[in-house]
C-alpha cells in the first residue's frame, strides 16, 4: 500500500518534469512566455510559504522585494544594451548623468548578486525591526504593507531617478548579444524559471525537515514557548523573512524579463495580496501546494481574463472568502488530509479498513 | 501668524478626513480587534449612496428640497454601510473571530468583489439590495412577537422574504427607470456637487477658507462627539464596552455578544458610510476610491493606540499637520535661510506622494520605540 502510494508519487513527477521539458515544442512563444510566468511567480510563492506558512509571518509586502529583484535585472539590462551615454528615457527628463546608485549595475556578476542580496537585506532589515519589538500577526501584515506604500510611492514618484510610473520595459534590451524579447533567450528564461522552482522546492523542502524547519513551526504555533525554551525568535524570524525576500528578488527578476515590464504596477497592495492568496489556496504549510497554487491560479487568471475582462477580480474575490471559510488548508492540504476520500464516504464508498472502524473514522475524519 | 492659522488649519483639514475614515475601524479593529479590509469599500458605498441620493434629488418630486439632500444623504449612507457591514459579519466575519489573518484575507476578497459590484453592475441594484435586506428585517423584527408561536412560522417567513424581494426589485425598477445614469454598468468615476450653501469661501478673521473642508472637519467633530456620547453614556456602549474588555464574563452575565458583535460592527460600518460622504465632497469618487484610504486608516488607529478613541484622535491630527507640513513645503517658509543641503532633502519630500513615504517611514520608526501606539493599553496582558 505504502509502496504504491510512493510511485505514484513518483509517476507524477515523472509526468510533470516530461511535459516542463516537452511544453516548448507544443505551445506557442507567447503562450510559452505566460507560462514561464507562471513558474517564475512559484518562487516568491515559495517564500510566502516559508514565512506564513511555517512561521506564521503574513507579510502583505512581498511584492516590495519582488519589484526590488525586477529593478535590479531590469537596470542592468537597460545598462548592459548601451553603448555609451545613459539609457533613453532619461532625456525626457532633463537628466544628463546617471544617478549614482545606477553605477554598480553596469557589472553582470554584482547584478547577479543584487538580484537576491538587495531584497534580502532589505526584509531582513524591516523584520528585525518589526520583530525586536515584538510586533506579531496582523501588526506585522499592517506595518509590511504600510511599508509596501512607501516604496510604491517612492518608486512611483521619482521619474527622475527610476522613471517613475512607466518603469524599464526589457524586451528591447540586449543580453548575450541578443535581444531578450527574442523567443531563443525567452526559452532559455523558461527553462531557468523551471529548474529554479525545482531547485528552491527542494531547498526549501530539506530546510524544513531540519531542526530548523521545526523550530520554524513553533514560533508559528506557540512562540513565547520557544522563547522560553532557550531559542531566539527574532533571529529565526529574521532569517525565514530575509529568505523569502530573496526568493522574491529571484521571482521579480524571472517575471520581470518575460514580463517585458517592471513598474511600480507590482507595488500596488492588490498585487502582493494576491500572492497570499496563491499560497492559501495551494495549501499553506505545503510548499508544493504554494508552487502549484502560483502556477494555477496565474495561469487561470491569464485565461479567465482573455475571454471575459474584468471577470477575473469576481473570481479572485470569491477565492479569497471560498478558501478562507470553506477551505482552510489549501488544495493540497485538503488531499493530504485524506480529504478526496472523506468526500468519498460521504457519498457512500465505503472506506478500506485496517483496525477497528471506530478507530479509523474518528482518526481521519478529525472530529 | 498667519502661516501658523494656515498649518493649523490645512492640518485638521486634511486630520478630519483622516479621522472620519478612520472612527469607524478604531470601532471595529480597536474595539472589536477585526481586520476589516474592505473597510475602504464601505466608505466607497457611503459615496456611491450620496451620490445616488443626489440623483434622487435631481428628480422632479424631491427638486424642493435640492439643498437639503447632503444632510440626508448622510443617513442614507449611514444606513447603507451599516447594512452591508451587518451582511458581512453575519455572512463571513462571525465565522472567522480569533483568525485574524483568515479574517484579513477574507475581508479583503469582499473588498474585491464590493469593488467589482460597483464596476460591473448597475448602481440601481445596490438600493434594492439594501431595501429588501432592511424591509425583510424589519418585518420579521416587528411581527416577531405576535406570530412567535405561530405554527406557520415557515411560510410566514417565506412570504415576508418574498414581498421584501418584490419591493426591492420594484425599487431597483423605479430608481433605474427615472436615472438613466444608474440603470446601466458604468465603472467611470461620479462626481458629487455639494449644494451652494456648502459652497464658495468663507471669510473668518479676515482669512478665507473653503466652505465644504470646514463642513467636513464639522461633519467630523459631530461623528466624534456622536460616538462618545454613544460608546460613554448609552445602555448598548456600556454593553459593547463590557464585551470588549471581557467577552466570556459578559457572557456569564447574560450579554448575548452575538447582538453587541453586530451593532458594533454595525455601527463601524455606518460611521464609513458617512465618511464616505465627506470623501464623496472632497472630489470625484470611483471604485478604487476606497484603496487610497485604508492603509492611512490602519496606521492612524496602529499610532493611535488600538482601542482607544482619544489616541486616534490625535494621531490623525497629528498625521494631518506633518503631511501637511511637509507635503506642502511649509518648512521651508518657516525657516527660509537652512543649509542647503537640508533644503534639499525639504525639497526632494515636498510633493503629496513624497510626503507619503516621509509620513509612513516616520510612523515606523515611531513604532521602533512605541510598539503599542501613543496611548498603550493599560495592563499586565499575558502574550498570546
Amino acid at each position: 500500500m505504502k509502496l504504491s502510494k510512493k510511485y505514484i508519487s513518483y509517476l507524477w513527477w515523472a509526468i510533470a518534469l516530461a511535459l516542463f521539458i516537452a511544453m516548448p515544442s507544443l505551445v506557442s512563444d507567447s503562450r510559452l512566455k505566460i507560462l514561464g510566468k507562471c513558474l517564475s511567480l512559484g518562487i516568491v510563492a515559495l517564500g510566502i510559504d516559508l514565512s506564513w506558512g511555517f512561521t506564521g509571518l503574513l507579510s502583505l509586502g512581498q511584492g516590495i522585494f519582488f519589484s526590488l529583484g525586477g529593478y535590479a535585472i531590469a537596470m542592468f539590462l537597460q545598462l548592459n544594451s548601451l553603448k555609451e551615454g545613459i539609457p533613453e528615457f532619461f532625456g525626457l527628463y532633463g537628466v544628463r548623468e546617471l544617478p549614482f546608485f545606477w553605477e554598480p549595475f553596469k557589472s553582470p556578476l554584482f547584478t547577479l548578486i543584487a538580484i537576491w542580496l538587495i531584497p534580502g537585506l532589505i526584509a531582513g532589515l524591516i523584520g528585525y525591526l518589526v520583530f525586536r519589538n515584538r510586533i506579531k500577526g496582523v501588526y506585522f501584515s499592517i506595518l509590511t504593507q504600510a511599508a509596501l506604500l512607501v516604496f510604491f510611492n517612492f518608486f512611483n514618484g521619482q521619474q527622475k531617478l527610476i522613471n517613475g510610473t512607466n518603469g524599464l520595459p526589457t524586451p528591447n534590451t540586449i543580453l548575450f548579444g541578443t535581444m531578450v524579447g527574442d523567443p531563443l533567450i525567452q526559452k532559455y528564461f523558461y527553462y531557468l524559471s523551471g529548474i529554479l522552482v525545482i531547485l528552491f522546492y527542494l531547498f526549501s523542502k530539506w530546510l524544513v525537515s531540519k531542526r530548523f524547519g521545526s523550530i520554524l513551526i513553533g514560533i508559528r504555533d506557540d512562540e513565547p514557548r520557544i522563547r522560553f525554551s532557550g531559542y531566539n525568535p527574532v533571529l529565526f524570524k529574521t532569517l525565514i523573512f530575509a529568505f523569502a525576500g530573496c526568493l522574491a528578488g529571484i521571482s521579480g527578476a524571472l517575471f520581470t524579463v518575460q514580463a517585458d515590464l517592471i513598474s511600480p504596477q507590482y507595488m500596488r497592495v492588490p498585487f502582493s495580496i494576491e500572492m497570499v492568496i496563491w499560497v492559501a489556496v495551494g495549501g499553506r504549510g505545503t510548499l508544493l501546494g504554494a508552487i502549484l497554487g502560483a502556477f494555477f491560479i496565474r495561469l487561470g487568471e491569464s485565461f479567465v481574463q482573455g475571454l471575459i475582462p474584468g471577470g477575473w477580480i469576481f473570481i479572485q474575490g470569491g477565492l479569497f472568502i471560498l478558501v478562507v471559510t470553506i477551505l482552510p488548508e489549501g488544495v493540497i492540504g485538503w488531499i493530504n488530509n485524506g480529504g478526496p476520500r472523506n468526500l468519498l464516504t460521504r457519498f457512500g464508498v465505503k472506506r478500506f479498513i485496517a483496525t477497528y472502524p471506530s478507530l479509523e473514522a474518528n482518526k481521519k475524519e478529525g472530529i | 501668524m498667519d502661516l501658523f492659522f494656515d498649518i493649523i488649519f490645512e492640518g485638521i483639514s486634511i486630520g478630519s478626513v483622516l479621522l472620519i475614515a478612520a472612527l469607524g475601524l478604531a470601532i471595529v479593529f480597536g474595539l472589536m480587534g477585526v481586520i476589516n479590509l474592505a473597510h475602504g469599500e464601505l466608505i466607497m458605498v457611503g459615496s456611491y449612496s450620496t451620490f445616488v441620493t443626489q440623483l434622487l434629488f435631481k428628480q422632479p418630486f424631491l427638486k424642493p428640497f435640492y439643498g437639503s439632500y447632503i444632510i440626508v444623504s448622510i443617513f442614507i449612507a449611514f444606513i447603507f454601510s451599516a447594512c452591508v457591514g451587518i451582511l458581512l459579519e453575519r455572512l463571513i466575519i462571525r465565522k472567522l473571530y480569533g483568525n485574524p489573518l483568515e479574517t484579513l484575507l477574507a475581508t479583503w476578497g469582499v473588498s474585491l468583489l464590493l469593488q467589482q459590484f460597483v464596476r460591473g453592475v448597475p448602481l440601481a441594484v445596490g438600493p434594492g439590495i439594501i431595501i429588501t435586506f432592511i424591509s425583510g428585517i424589519s418585518i420579521k423584527n416587528l411581527l416577531k412577537d405576535k406570530f412567535l408561536n405561530f405554527a406557520y412560522k415557515k411560510y410566514i417567513d417565506l412570504s415576508i422574504w418574498a414581498f421584501s424581494v418584490t419591493l426591492g426589485i420594484l425599487s431597483t425598477n423605479f430608481i433605474a427607470s427615472n436615472i438613466s445614469r444608474l440603470s446601466r454598468a458604468d465603472s467611470r468615476n461620479v462626481d458629487v456637487t455639494a449644494p451652494k450653501w456648502m459652497r464658495g469661501p468663507i471669510d473668518i478673521f479676515g482669512e478665507t477658507y473653503p466652505k465644504t473642508r470646514l463642513w467636513i472637519i464639522f461633519i467630523t467633530l459631530i461623528s466624534v462627539v456622536a460616538v462618545l456620547i454613544f460608546l460613554n453614556l448609552s445602555e448598548w456602549g456600556l454593553r459593547i464596552r463590557a464585551v470588549t474588555q471581557n467577552r466570556s464574563m459578559s457572557e456569564c452575565l447574560g450579554l448575548s455578544s452575538k447582538k453587541v458583535d453586530t451593532l458594533t460592527f454595525a455601527i463601524g460600518s455606518g460611521l464609513a458610510g458617512v465618511a464616505g460622504v465627506a470623501v464623496s465632497l472632497l472630489g470625484s469618487v470611483g471604485p478604487n476610491v476606497g484603496q487610497n484610504y485604508i492603509v492611512p486608516c490602519f496606521m492612524v488607529v496602529v499610532l493611535g493606540g488600538v482601542g482607544n478613541l482619544l489616541g486616534t484622535v490625535l494621531a490623525s491630527f497629528g498625521i494631518g499637520i506633518m503631511t501637511d507640513l511637509i507635503g506642502a513645503g511649509r518648512l521651508m517658509t518657516i525657516w527660509p535661510n537652512m543649509p542647503e543641503s537640508l533644503a534639499n532633502i525639504v525639497n526632494f519630500f515636498a510633493t503629496t506622494s513624497m510626503a507619503r513615504v516621509m509620513i509612513f517611514t516616520l510612523i515606523i520608526i515611531f513604532l521602533q520605540f512605541k510598539p503599542s501606539g501613543l496611548f498603550p493599553q493599560k495592563g499586565r496582558m499575558v502574550e498570546s
